[in-house]
């Protein structure tokens, strides 16, 4: 009972004497931001930084409860497709303002697709903290034998390398390339790669049925149709590490994190076998996804300037590169890329991250609209399906389009009555 | 005051704290989701309550024409028009094999029956995630044994929910267990002894002393055992997560995905009232059922 009363004592106190930051992290991210803040706290020594980690799985519904409950902290960690949400709530700081005064931070230093995933409807809601798309991983030996020494880099090319791969003489592979059926980010993948957007009329109605995107479902269920990719889901492969090493497969799309997975899982004998490489595109080198997390200032914090400066330390390059470091995200600012390392040759020229350098040059954001992520698993779901049971392609999109139309007669609702324009 | 008004009103008194709670923690909060299943509540209406539209029956209208509600149902009928016979049926089937006197170390095999009961669905279900692996598991290396080719339990849209049901039937195996064992002693022992003395045998002694003396107990067994497999969630959510293709998408699935991914609490507390309508119908029908076979038995 004492020590009750004791805890809550002292949590006022440090309530009422405004020094203490709160910052929620997620995941892996939670557990070192500790270590990270520790060079702030000594920078500035009046300042505690109190960092709470929450689960990913948990992380979204405990967002929202906070909101709701009015108990968001100062900053947080955000997955970037979340902030759209948070933003039509209300919940965050908008920092055009901010930015405009802290000549450190230059957005012409971040990739400009993951800068544009941070903002709503024009204004920056978040800035980058570490960034994430996906490329390809692939079997540097088995390309060889098929006579490639590279990847090629538009998508007929890419597919003769496939064939060539499947009729290799010495080593063949069945089926040359694995995109899992029950990840939407293939698909998404090479949508993003199409002129147009997946949404029409300011995010007001699905445009699916339109030719760019028909296109990509298309060129995707193709890979499925004539045997290059196997119609298996994540699951049904026991060990994605162990069948790449077997060869089941010589291309795999995957994300950042898999490089420390990949250098952990392979045997010695073919750590010098793979390698990444950025995507191909429809007439040559192809877009991806704009993933990542960003850092986000709550509106209701009353030590916005504080959360700022914390802000502001963990953008710095050095201290970028010391979350990648711990971490393995790759950082969102071309400077950090460039810092020279202790321990071998700068991330732009490290022989499995480059690619990735290459890609996120080359990344498209997905509509800033509250309902995307539910719309993406629709998206997905219905690939899934086509790819199963080679349903028809016009009656595929269309049927997306009238779900996702549904889906979105709130927000046009909204929109007519503030009197947005289109 | 008259004596019979003071009795009255003492036990009103007595009664009155567990009606309060009763009334606070469900009957408001039963009439407050009736309400919002009304409203078109999510995440724009959390941010601004102008956001919030009166929708009528309309949400109930859209579930009742959404294709996905409907398999959903389907799905659900699946679980429980297979899972409760077979759970049903196996309990009943080990507590008389438990009850027979040929068995031996009863206690042991009553525990080991009994374990799946007190453990969480959600450690055992990731336990069974392994067994049921298309590679790896035990159940595909036993198949090979007898030269059947693998079966993709999780992973196939035919195979996924028997995986569930089997996955389910074995965990509530033994709740149900001790329940029939329970009634199987209180059937007197003379009944048997006349039975086997007139010359029945042991399926005709079953079938017209055992059964008549269990149908109260089975009745109310099956009873919730429906009501309880109708709120078919904790299965799918770890195993499938739905999936594959939706066809482990259950009712109270659905209603968590509208309601905590998607946060359309106004539709999630719709599908949360349509599923109550129908738990409330179908354990009327078979309490009907039960009256009709046994008078007097459970209503």
């Amino acid at each position: 009972m004492l020590a009750v009363g004791a805890g809550l004592g002292s949590a006022a106190c440090s309530r009422r004497d405004g020094r203490l930051l709160r910052f929620w992290a997620m995941g892996r991210e939670g557990e070192v931001a500790a270590e990270l803040v520790a060079g702030f706290e000594r920078e500035h020594p009046g300042l505690r930084v109190r960092v709470e980690q929450l689960p990913w799985s948990a992380a979204h519904e405990k967002l929202l409860t906070a909101f709701a409950g009015d108990a968001t902290p100062d900053l947080a960690q955000m997955g970037n497709t979340w902030l759209p949400e948070m933003a039509a709530l209300g919940a965050l700081q908008p920092l055009d303002a901010l930015i405009a005064q802290t000549p450190a931070i230059d957005r012409g230093d971040h990739f400009e697709g993951i800068w544009a995933t941070n903002l709503v409807s024009g204004t920056l809601v978040g800035l980058p903290w570490y960034v994430d798309t996906r490329l390809f991983f692939y079997r540097r030996d088995l390309l060889q034998a098929a006579g490639y020494a590279e990847v090629p880099t538009d998508w007929s090319a890419w597919v003769d390398c496939l064939r060539a791969l499947q009729a290799s003489k010495t080593r063949p592979v069945a089926t040359p390339v694995l995109l899992p059926t029950n990840e939407f980010e293939p698909l998404l993948a090479f949508a993003l790669q199409q002129e147009g957007e997946l949404l029409r009329d300011g995010g007001r109605f699905g445009h699916f049925s339109g030719a760019g995107f028909r296109r990509a479902f298309e060129f995707y269920r193709s890979l499925f149709e004539q045997g290059l990719a196997p119609g298996l889901t994540n699951n049904q492969v026991a060990n994605v590490w162990q069948e790449f090493s077997r060869g089941t497969f010589a291309f795999y799309l995957s994300g950042p994190w898999n490089i420390s997975e990949f250098k952990r899982r392979l045997p010695a004998a073919q750590q010098g076998n793979w390698a990444t490489a950025p995507l191909p595109g429809p007439f040559g080198p192809g877009a991806s996804i704009a993933g990542g997390s960003s850092l986000v200032l709550f509106r209701r914090s009353p030590r916005q300037r504080e959360a700022w400066q914390l802000i502001e330390y963990l953008s710095r390059p050095a201290v970028q590169l010391q979350f990648y470091r711990l971490t393995g995200n790759l950082p969102p600012r071309r400077s950090t890329w460039a810092l020279p390392r202790q321990d071998g040759p700068t991330l732009a020229e490290d022989l499995h991250a480059r690619a990735f350098a290459q890609q996120l040059e080359r990344v498209r954001a997905t509509p800033a609209v509250p309902e995307w992520e539910r719309i993406v698993q629709e998206m997905q779901l219905s690939a899934a399906r086509a790819v199963h049971t080679r349903a028809d392609l016009d009656a595929t999109v269309r049927g997306l389009d009238a779900r996702v139309d549904a889906m979105l007669e709130k927000r046009r609702w909204m929109l007519a009555r503030v009197g947005a324009p289109a | 005051m008259k004596a019979r008004t003071r009795q009255a009103l003492a036990g009103w008194c007595l009664a009155a704290p567990a009606l309060v709670v009763i009334a606070l923690f469900f009957f408001v909060p039963v009439i407050g989701g009736l309400a919002l299943s009304l409203t078109d509540f999510d995440i724009y209406a959390l941010a601004d309550l102008r956001n919030l539209r009166f929708a009528g029956l309309d949400n109930y209208a859209r579930l009742l024409s959404q294709p996905l509600f409907w398999s959903a149902m389907g799905n659900t009928a699946y679980f429980v028009g297979v899972g409760v016979p077979l759970s049903v049926g196996l309990s009943l089937a080990a507590a008389v094999l438990l009850e027979s006197r040929l068995t031996r170390f009863k206690p042991l095999w009553r525990t080991a029956l009994f374990a799946p009961m007190v453990t969480t669905v959600v450690a055992v279900a990731v336990v069974w995630r392994y067994l049921v692996h298309v590679k790896y598991g035990l159940f595909n290396e036993m198949l090979g044994w007898v030269g059947v080719d693998p079966v993709d339990w999780l992973g196939d849209p035919r195979w996924s929910m028997p995986t569930v049901i089997a996955f389910a039937a074995w965990k509530n195996l033994g709740g149900n267990m001790i329940i029939l064992i329970a009634a199987l002693q209180a059937i007197p022992q003379d009944l048997h002894e006349a039975a086997r003395i007139d010359g029945a045998s042991a399926w005709a002694r079953f079938r017209h002393v055992t059964l008549p003396g269990l149908a109260p107990t089975l009745m109310l067994v099956t009873i919730l055992t429906t009501a309880g497999y109708f709120q078919l969630f904790a299965e799918p959510y770890v195993m499938t997560q739905g999936g594959p293709l939706q066809s482990t998408v259950s009712v109270l699935y659905l209603m968590y995905e509208e309601g905590f991914r998607w946060w359309n609490l106004g539709a999630a507390s719709a599908v949360a009232f349509l599923l109550f309508i129908v738990i409330l119908a179908v354990t009327r029908v078979l309490s009907w059922a039960a009256a009709r076979w046994q008078p007097g038995a459970v209503t």
